[in-house]
């Protein structure tokens, strides 16, 4: 050792354990959860932000003046404030009537704490609604029950799924104007539920609501509605699971190295998936120097473990060259490196995401110069992908990535922290688009094979295959997916063949 | 060298608390990495002390970073500033104060020029002043976004141009957790670690985490003058009586501190950490309902905020 701990008695782990309690608890025994809500702009959303906003009293009464106050004749028939008042903050949104940007909200319960990403229904929702559903546990999709499912409502969800929400809440809203009809509600959930399926959402709740009256949002609706037995929205909120991130081995993305004094040198960031202890073997990455984990150091304790969320500072039992930017993870489970990826994109910008055109790529504590290469656009409206070159702002694609220097990722749908990035743009320095990565390519161009023992072949009519090449599912797992057609000789019998 | 544990014996922060100051960590840790010049805004007061506690959390076992930047109008409560130089005395803090040298030469206070102008003088444009002249590309602030609507829509990495303007119809796209820090010579960004606070997130951190506050956030006996029904404190010769006000003691405490002449205080008989937070459970108003600026005209933090303000 070439520091000691000032204190006597071994070193303890702190919270670390606690992270994984059951967050169905009472008090306040877990992360705050992040969900994000999405509608058309006629579906009441800010009606039922504000709605939740009221109910579990979020809303102080000087707001409420306030409000009062700016919203002479905009109070609604129960003599309620105009909630959208209280959520568009922006003078140009008061007086334009609409909702610009993404805005964050805060409530809790006696159960659980809430972070709410408010998102615009109508102007560039794909990327306001991206920007929200990057960081939300859940999404909270509200259709108007007189209307039902919409192409919208498909939009959104597809967005959603996308962005790695796996769980969903149907809000049907104006359950009153619709004369509370459990038919109706039922028909609805059903439409819904196949759509949510269709993208491999399978936590689906929905919920008969009426936001203006506040039924099944905070309080039950059983006057109006005894045929509901199930849970009103914040019960579902406050039972919602929460990512844990723990499907890849240790990583830890070093954010800054700490040389305070003679003999400490120390890797500081955030747990982005998995745990450490002292002890443990990792690997340095891109370097793929080998170390052990010698301390794990915070402002409190010198710990013994910590899990991912973590914020850190790591010290190794050797000296080794070790620089912001690189990526300290287990040994025996390491991301992908290399210097080609897949991702899916979202472009954020007007100027859309250009063939060939180099970015700055930030990953985690890492950016490295980028070529990306559009290949397909997903049409919203349909669900299925089309050839392209090109994405236009709000566009969402599959790219290409090549990059002229090692790249470190895990998969999205492995870890959304070490397998998420943003494009900018070297010449604005504008975040101008958010990507997923999907897999690794090999240099010639094609996609990495598993091994045969995990590998399962599928025989698919032509027609099959391009439809199902076409689906998200398909675009989602390119990676893993190998397709040969007759004469290709890629497979040993010319049969298609769809590893899983 | 050796490593010193703060933490030892005290039990372990709940959850929620860990969450957010893990995430506040992570964002000092990649301003400090990313940019050239930063420096923290310390105002002193609770978010400010919270920012600190968390900042010297991040750093462990290193020093700050960066320094301190305090904007002194010259009106603040006289408690704080001993606070603030007791504060930076016991962690060997680099605090820079600065004072608008103009404000000063032409007498600008809160009674001969208005609530709007004065703040405008004495904090947005003495904040710029001291920001120009450290040329930093990067200022930590305590700003929460359950503070005010136009702060609800700020960014964690909130971009600036040259000139300190903000503007919300063009911020960049913020997803997950990765933050864009890259700027052209001359702009800057403001970083809000403490983004995604509540008020009583602050409290319940203070009192976990035991960090030490202003007096002033705790209920006693003060003088105090209502105005504008504001409870003033009036222990300063500066404050001039209006013929018809009457000074006097109460029970009372700040929930939120700026200059003395702006800041209202609200009638408590809280007296320690968990009668405040007892008090808050149960608050029906907000915590900037105190404070003079927010009302001075609709909108007016986010105007505030485009002409440079925190």
């Amino acid at each position: 050792m070439n520091f000691q701990t000032v204190s006597p008695v071994p070193a303890e782990a702190d919270s670390g354990a606690a992270a994984h309690l059951d967050t169905d608890k009472a008090g306040r025994q877990a992360r705050p959860l992040r969900f994000i809500t999405c509608g058309s702009v006629d579906d009441g959303k800010s009606t039922l932000i504000g709605r939740l906003l009221w109910d579990t009293k979020a809303v102080k009464e000087d707001q409420a003046a306030t409000l009062e106050r700016e919203s002479t004749g905009r109070q609604n028939e129960l003599g309620l404030p105009d909630f959208a008042l209280l959520l568009d903050g922006l003078q140009a949104e008061r007086e334009q009537g609409i909702t610009i940007d993404v805005a964050y909200r805060y409530f809790s319960t006696d159960r659980r704490s809430f972070i709410v990403a408010d998102t615009p229904g109508h102007v560039q929702y794909t990327r306001n609604m991206a920007t929200g559903a990057s960081t939300a546990d859940l999404a909270v999709l509200l259709v108007d029950a007189r209307a039902g499912v919409l192409e919208q409502t498909r939009r959104h969800a597809t967005i959603a799924a996308m962005m790695g929400i796996r769980q969903f809440v149907l809000a049907v809203n104006k359950i009153d104007l619709a004369g509370y009809d459990e038919a109706g509600f039922r028909a609805i959930s059903r439409d819904f539920k196949e759509i949510a399926l269709s993208l491999g959402v399978r936590q689906v709740t929905a919920i008969p609501v009426s936001a203006l009256k506040g039924e099944n949002i905070v309080r039950r609706g059983d006057a109006a509605m005894p045929w509901y037995t199930g849970p009103t929205l914040v019960e579902v909120l406050e039972k919602a699971s929460q990512r844990t991130g723990q499907t890849t081995g240790f990583r830890l993305p070093v954010q800054r190295v700490s040389r305070p004094g003679e003999g400490f040198r120390g890797y500081q960031g955030t747990v982005a998936g998995g745990s450490v202890k002292p002890g443990d073997s990792v690997v340095v990455l891109p370097s793929g120097v080998e170390a052990n984990v010698k301390a794990i150091v915070t402002y409190d304790l010198v710990r013994n473990a910590a899990v991912h969320g973590d914020a850190i500072t790591l010290v190794l039992d050797r000296p080794v060259d070790v620089a912001r930017g690189d990526m300290i993870a287990a040994i025996d489970q390491r991301p992908m490196t290399g210097r080609a990826f897949a991702a899916r994109l979202v472009a954020l910008s007007a100027e859309g995401v250009a063939p060939g055109k180099r970015y700055w790529l930030k990953a985690g504590s890492r950016r490295q110069r980028v070529q990306v290469r559009p290949t397909s656009a997903l049409d919203l409206a349909t669900g299925t992908w089309e050839n392209a070159g090109f994405l236009p702002m709000n566009g969402i694609g599959t790219v290409e990535l090549d990059f002229e220097e090692t790249a470190i990722f895990d998969s999205y749908e492995t870890n959304r922290d070490t397998g998420a990035f943003v494009l900018i743009d070297p010449d604005t320095l504008n975040t101008v688009a958010g990507g997923m990565i999907d897999g690794r390519r090999s240099t010639s161009g094609r996609y990495d094979r598993l091994p045969d023992a995990d590998r399962a072949t599928v025989t698919l009519p032509a027609r099959l295959l391009e439809a199902f090449l076409k689906t998200d599912f398909a675009r989602a797992h390119a990676g893993e997916i190998r397709v040969a057609t007759p004469g290709d000789g890629g497979t040993d019998d010319g049969t298609n063949d769809a590893a899983d | 060298m050796n490593v010193i544990e703060h933490g030892r014996g005290k039990p372990p922060l709940d959850p929620h608390l860990k969450a957010l100051e893990n995430e506040a960590i992570h964002i000092f840790r990649e301003v400090a990495a990313e940019f050239e010049r930063p420096v923290m805004l310390y105002s002193i007061g609770k978010d400010s002390s919270v920012l600190l506690h968390l900042a010297l959390k991040a750093f462990h076992p290193g020093k700050l970073p960066f320094p301190l930047v305090h904007i002194d109008t010259g009106w603040k409560f006289p408690e704080m500033i001993a606070f603030r130089d007791a504060v930076a005395a016991r962690h060997g803090l680099d605090l820079i104060t600065h004072t608008n040298p103009d404000g000063l030469r032409e007498n600008v206070t809160p009674f001969s020029h208005g609530s709007a102008r004065y703040t405008d003088i004495m904090k947005t444009q003495a904040l710029k002043q001291a920001l120009d002249m450290g040329r930093y590309d990067a200022a930590f602030g305590g700003a929460r976004r359950d503070e005010e609507a136009s702060r609800a829509k700020e960014r964690i990495y909130s971009f600036r141009t040259p000139d300190h303007a903000w503007d919300p119809r063009n911020q960049r796209p913020e997803l997950w957790s990765i933050y864009n820090g890259m700027i052209h010579p001359g702009e800057s960004v403001r970083a809000f670690p403490l983004s995604n606070w509540t008020e009583i997130d602050i409290w319940r951190y203070i009192q976990a985490e035991k960090i030490e506050l202003v007096p002033l956030y705790f209920a006693q006996r003060r003088k105090v003058v209502e105005r504008d029904g504001m409870l003033i404190l009036a222990e300063d010769k500066r404050l001039e009586l209006l013929p018809d006000e009457i000074v006097r003691e109460e029970m009372v405490r700040f929930r939120t501190l700026g200059c003395f002449p702006l800041t209202g205080a609200v009638r408590s008989h809280a007296t320690t950490l968990d009668e405040v937070i007892a008090e808050l459970e149960i608050a029906t108003v907000s915590e900037r309902q105190g404070r003079a600026i927010d009302r001075d005209q609709s909108g007016s933090m986010e105007k505030k905020k485009r002409e440079g303000y925190f």
